[in-house]
């Protein structure tokens, strides 16, 4: 008996592409549910850890609050909230969006302490606001920070995502419910193996734009940094990153 | 040092291999008067238990019967799938453990015929493989049902599970997400009865308090909840009866290994005589509502009961 290659079947079995429940439609919900839940966990935790970052104050309560969060079991969460608000997609939302907060916060605040004070101290010098410092110093250069957190929390929803089926008719993890109780572990497998294959799509599609929206500036000295020090820094790159700055 | 490491792990493996056989040896020498030669003071069963507290009080009462008639328990609870423990029970590793006649009947055979509770019995006194046998069940059970809300089965004037079929809103069926597929299912509800179902909802606690509170709430009208389960009462549920046998009839029985002698089994047949259906409901009430012990409700049921 070869369970690996009755998931392979199962997975390409033309029967599970069409009726209710089919696989396509069970992929576009778990993805569809990862980025509302990402989207969510964005709105409330980068603005936060632009705060922070920025005024450099919170930091302890940050560190110390999504530490705890990060601690909180995810199906326990989900059960309490939904004994309190009832079955569904509500509870899973919530809890999920518990889980995605941390790393994203994390990513928010750390992107911005990672930049060369002399930069900001620089666009402060000649005359700009704090907004401009923000939006034109801070954001840019904190960006891939920022979307590393993003990358991580995509992580750990998409794989964390199949907890939706435990209150719902919803998502891959169906697919794991119904295969383990059911001893139909072909179905079980290759309702992994689908959630695998899209958490490495999404670490693709991450690992890509956080190269992307690297700075040209900072990614050209970065280049050389990761090659060889260069002996002397380039002319008019003085106050961009530096790796390891405190 | 290689060598030395290897020459270990054989004589290990010897010792290992030589135990294997040598309890072998002891399992299958006595073939008539089981449990003769243990038998003694030095005498210890092994009282297994399923992940279920409900089991687990079962096995206790059990545990704490046979330790009031002198023999020595081991206690291995909560052990976790029927494929796990079985296979221990049949080896002789585990001597007693609680059961249920339906389930374990559909567990061994999927083409079980089912019937009474009686038929069930007696069909799994016949379906179980050698090395295992069960004593007598008692009159408490704990089976799967088809519940509603006491409130929808007014509206409806619902009594047994046909009687669906005068339900003219849309039922929503909610529970573990085998139950879309058990031959007691949605689709046997239609095939049996012509009950249309409006959908499934999985919801995967086993008929817990997620099941219950969505049958409340409303957001299913149609639950798998377990008959013993305290909050049928607790929660005004109504489970409809099933006078066609569509689930199977699910009596507390002790399984138990060849090691179980003729008065041990009369201990544990003493035990399933007095355990009544009531009894069961409120041991469960006690462990889910008063949130006590297994071992506590055990001990207070058999001093209650007055057996020994």
């Amino acid at each position: 008996m070869n369970i690996f290659g009755d998931a392979l079947n199962w997975i390409i079995d033309p029967a599970n592409y069409s009726g209710p429940g089919a696989i396509p439609m069970r992929l576009l919900e778990h993805l569809g549910f990862t980025f509302l839940t990402l989207l969510v966990a964005s709105a409330i935790a980068i603005p936060f850890g632009f705060v922070i970052g920025h005024t450099g104050r919170g930091r302890g309560l940050a560190v110390t609050t999504s530490g705890g969060l990060r601690a909180i079991p995810t199906l326990g969460l989900l059960t309490l909230v939904a004994l309190w608000i009832g079955i569904g997609l509500g509870a899973p939302y919530v809890a999920l969006t518990v889980l995605a907060i941390p790393p994203i916060l994390a990513g928010a605040y750390t992107g911005f302490e990672a930049i060369d004070r002399g930069a900001i101290d620089a666009a402060r010098a000649v005359g700009m606001s704090e907004v401009q410092i923000l939006t034109q110093v801070e954001i840019p250069l904190g960006l891939p920070l920022l979307i590393g957190g993003l990358r991580s929390a995509a992580l750990q929803v998409v794989a964390t995502a199949t907890l939706a089926a435990y209150v719902a008719d919803f998502g891959l993890g169906r697919y794991l419910f119904s295969g383990l109780k059911t001893r139909d572990y072909a179905q079980m497998l290759g309702g992994s193996i689908l959630v695998i294959l899209l958490a490495l799509a999404l670490e693709g599609i991450f690992a890509t734009i956080q190269r992307v929206v690297v700075p040209r500036g900072v990614a050209s000295t970065r280049l050389l940094v990761d090659r060889a020090r260069p002996a002397r820094p380039r002319p008019g790159m003085e106050p961009a990153i530096t790796k390891g700055n405190p | 040092m290689f060598t030395v490491k290897k020459g270990r792990l054989a004589a290990i493996a010897a010792v290992a291999v030589g135990a294997v056989v040598a309890l072998a040896g002891c399992a299958s020498g006595d073939p008539l008067g089981a449990g003769s030669t243990a038998s003694g003071d030095s005498k210890t069963l092994v009282v297994g238990s399923q992940d279920y507290y409900s089991n687990e009080i079962i096995a206790e009462i059990y545990a704490q019967a046979l330790e009031a008639n002198g023999v020595t328990v081991d206690r291995q609870f909560r052990i976790g799938q029927r494929e796990v423990y079985l296979p221990e029970i049949t080896g002789g590793k585990i001597d007693v453990f609680p059961e249920y006649t339906g389930s374990l009947l559909q567990a061994l055979d999927k083409k079980a015929a089912g019937g009474t509770a009686d038929e069930t019995y007696a069909e799994l006194k016949k379906t179980l493989p050698s090395g295992l046998s069960v004593l007598d069940q008692a009159a408490a059970t704990d089976q799967n049902s088809w519940t509603v809300t006491q409130a929808f089965a007014k509206k409806y004037n619902l009594t047994d599970i046909a009687s669906l079929k005068k339900v003219t809103e849309p039922i929503t069926v909610g529970g573990n997400s085998e139950l879309e597929t058990r031959p007691y299912g949605p689709t046997a509800l239609k095939e049996k009865y012509g009950i249309e179902t409006a959908g499934f909802k999985p919801v995967e606690d086993g008929g817990g308090p997620l099941t219950v509170k969505a049958l409340v709430q409303g957001d299913i009208q149609l639950a798998n909840i377990y008959t013993a389960s305290p909050n049928i009462k607790s929660d005004n549920l109504v489970a409809l009866t099933d006078p066609d046998g569509l689930f199977f009839p699910d009596n507390v029985v002790p399984v138990v290994s060849k090691k179980v002698d003729d008065k041990t089994a009369a201990v544990l047949n003493k035990v399933s005589a007095a355990l009544s259906a009531e009894n069961l409901v409120s041991l469960n009430s006690e462990s889910v509502n008063d949130q006590k012990s297994a071992k506590a409700i055990a001990a207070d049921w058999l001093k209650q009961a007055a057996l020994f």
